[in-house]
């Protein structure tokens, strides 16, 4: 029998937890008939911090610390769509310049967290100048970042009701600066890479997912839209402002490696255009909602009136009261569809806090990509999901 | 083809511009009703979501009907809420949210379940993305996937004594730490 002989060749293999190119600590258990690799088994859990169980005993303020460090490349999203849930729960809006201020930092974040993803995959892939062009373009981001809110990873920037900081002196320039130039360092990265024989070899039909498996093991983000689904959460089911400004879906359909990597690619630029809509039609006013106990009050407030001062501290010490009931928002992060599902029991701290990660399902959809590849591309199909150990474990 | 079912669904939106994404949600629950009578015990409308709950012995037949008939596609998120120091019964409430890429809506199905009676039939098999969620729901609640394939823990290993998201789980545990030391702990922190 074939079967018989073919079960004699198989050989299992430990890949990880302690890889470099698994993206964190990812084991992946891997069946391989000579260099082939027939099955998968990804385990995960290496990173596991608990961080539901501890928003649990956390007010709505302080878990918003918790949200940027579940996925670390992107935190502005996760506090996105944080502020979204709780604010469904609230039933409060953010002013409209808040809103804009979250557009403008979620889209640097994506551009930001895609340079990562590229400069990564090529180290992987043995493109490696791309890594610096792409570090030294997102530290250009990280400034803007620092220069907002002070944090170079965990922003904490978006709170519900608005964002935490209004712009600073320079900021606008500056990042009009950045947005002048960061085309012609894109068009650096496309010469660099997209033409490259060896990147061409190593992701042009490796890794190929059809739509409706896609579909149907929940994938999302770039990798869905690589197959050609023409899904993207800004457009289909606006959230904040998003039906404001003038961008398209990038979709390839090829499902593979190569689509993934171009999907990305393009969506920077798409991002750009938001990001320069936006600050365009920025509206003046203030950047955060002013509710009686759910947002803090603003700080020129606080030496003037005992009522901000004492609503000041009942915000930072006790929290604040969110109706009872249950609200599920997502986002489109730079991975897929971020969400947030949280239930409350009209006390100050969430009953129940859980976070729908992309990465998540993306690592458990990695069977039906890999399957009858070899081992040298399930490297680049791992990194074409971009996933972040932070979110998968949780 | 799924190209083409967008584009329906495109002009589905425009024809009912009038009619809210909850109007639609409703209708997509009456049928539900119509079809499954009592068994859909309740349908509740909040914070512009719709969240229908089921009994647990359709909750297959449920899910097939609203990913054949209805058209949601994609299983998102699935887990699962301890309700323990809220109300005595039912304990926990097992949440799948699903996604309707063709009509653009999104779903809440639920299931109430029993402290003495806590397991769910697997909806592996309809929704593959259901797997890995259902892992995490076993290790995280202890709520056990009837029929799951490969039903281990996922998040913690295999040896974690207890669910660490239930209610009664302390917060401060440590490993080798005895089960009765671990409330005096916490007390004590």
């Amino acid at each position: 029998m074939a079967t018989v002989e073919r079960e004699q060749a198989l050989m299992t293999v430990n890949m990880g937890p302690q890889h470099p190119s698994t993206h964190g600590v990812l084991r992946l258990i891997l069946t391989l008939e000579g260099e082939t690799v027939v099955d998968i088994e990804p385990v995960i859990g290496y990173l596991h911090t608990g961080i539901e169980k501890e928003a649990e005993f956390k007010t709505y303020h302080k878990v918003i610390t918790l949200n940027d460090r579940l996925d670390y490349v992107s935190g502005m999203t996760n506090n996105f769509a944080y502020s979204l849930a709780v604010e469904k729960l609230l039933g409060i809006e953010p002013p409209p310049r808040g809103q804009y201020l979250r557009v403008i930092v979620a889209e640097l974040q994506r551009i930001a967290s895609h340079l990562v993803w590229l400069g990564t995959t090529g180290l992987e892939l043995g493109v490696i100048s791309a890594f610096f062009y792409c570090f030294r373009e997102r530290e250009k981001i990280l400034d803007l970042f620092e220069m907002l809110c002070g944090a170079r990873l965990t922003y904490s920037y978006i709170i519900p009701g608005g964002v935490r900081y209004d712009l600073p002196d320079g900021w606008i320039d500056r990042c009009r600066q950045f947005l002048r130039e960061f085309p012609q360092a894109w068009q650096e990265l496309d010469e660099l890479i997209s033409q490259n024989p060896i990147w061409l070899e190593r992701t042009k039909g490796i890794g190929v997912i059809k739509p409706e498996d896609a579909i149907a093991w929940g994938v999302t983000g770039p990798s869905l839209r690589a197959t050609g689904v023409a899904w993207d959460l800004r457009k289909t089911m606006p959230y904040s402002r998003y039906d404001d400004f003038d961008f398209e879906i990038v979709t390839e359909t090829d499902g593979d490696t190569y689509a993934r990597y171009w999907v990305r690619m393009r969506e920077m630029l798409e991002s750009v255009k938001i990001v320069q809509q936006a600050i365009e039609n920025l509206p003046s006013g203030p950047v955060l909602a002013d509710h009686p106990w759910a947002t803090p009050p603003p700080k020129e407030r606080l030496d003037k009136d005992m009522e901000a001062l004492i609503r000041h501290f009942l915000f930072y010490s006790r929290g604040y009261p969110v109706p009872p009931g249950e609200a599920y928002a997502a986002v489109e992060s730079a991975r897929g569809e971020v969400g947030f599902y949280i239930v409350s029991d009209g006390s100050e701290k969430p009953y129940r806090m859980h976070m729908r990660a992309p990465s998540f399902i993306h690592v458990h959809a990695l069977p039906i990509a890999a399957r009858g590849h070899l081992v040298a591309d399930l490297i680049a199909i791992l990194a074409s999901f971009d996933p972040v150990m932070g979110e998968v474990d949780r | 083809m799924v190209g083409r079912d967008m584009e329906q669904g495109t002009q589905d939106k425009e024809a009912t511009q009038a009619m809210t994404d909850i109007d639609r949600l409703l209708q997509v629950a009456r049928r539900l009703k119509t079809q499954f009578g009592d068994a859909v015990e309740e349908v509740k409308v909040h914070n512009g979501e719709v969240t229908v709950t089921v009994r647990r012995d359709i909750l297959t037949e449920v899910m097939r009907y609203l990913r054949d008939e209805e058209r949601f596609e994609m299983l998102v998120d699935a887990t699962a809420v301890d309700y323990l120091p809220l109300r005595d019964e039912p304990r926990f409430e097992v949440v799948y949210h699903l996604l309707s890429l063709t009509h653009r809506l999104r779903l809440g199905v639920k299931v109430r379940l029993q402290s003495e009676d806590a397991w769910v039939p697997t909806v592996c098999h309809i929704y593959p993305s259901a797997n890995p969620y259902e892992r995490e729901i076993w290790d995280m609640f202890g709520i056990h996937i009837e029929g799951h394939p490969n039903l281990k823990r996922i998040l913690t290993y295999d040896e974690f004594p207890g669910h660490p998201l239930r209610k009664d789980f302390p917060l401060f545990w440590q490993p080798g730490m005895p089960l009765e030391k671990r409330e005096e702990q916490f007390e004590e922190w």
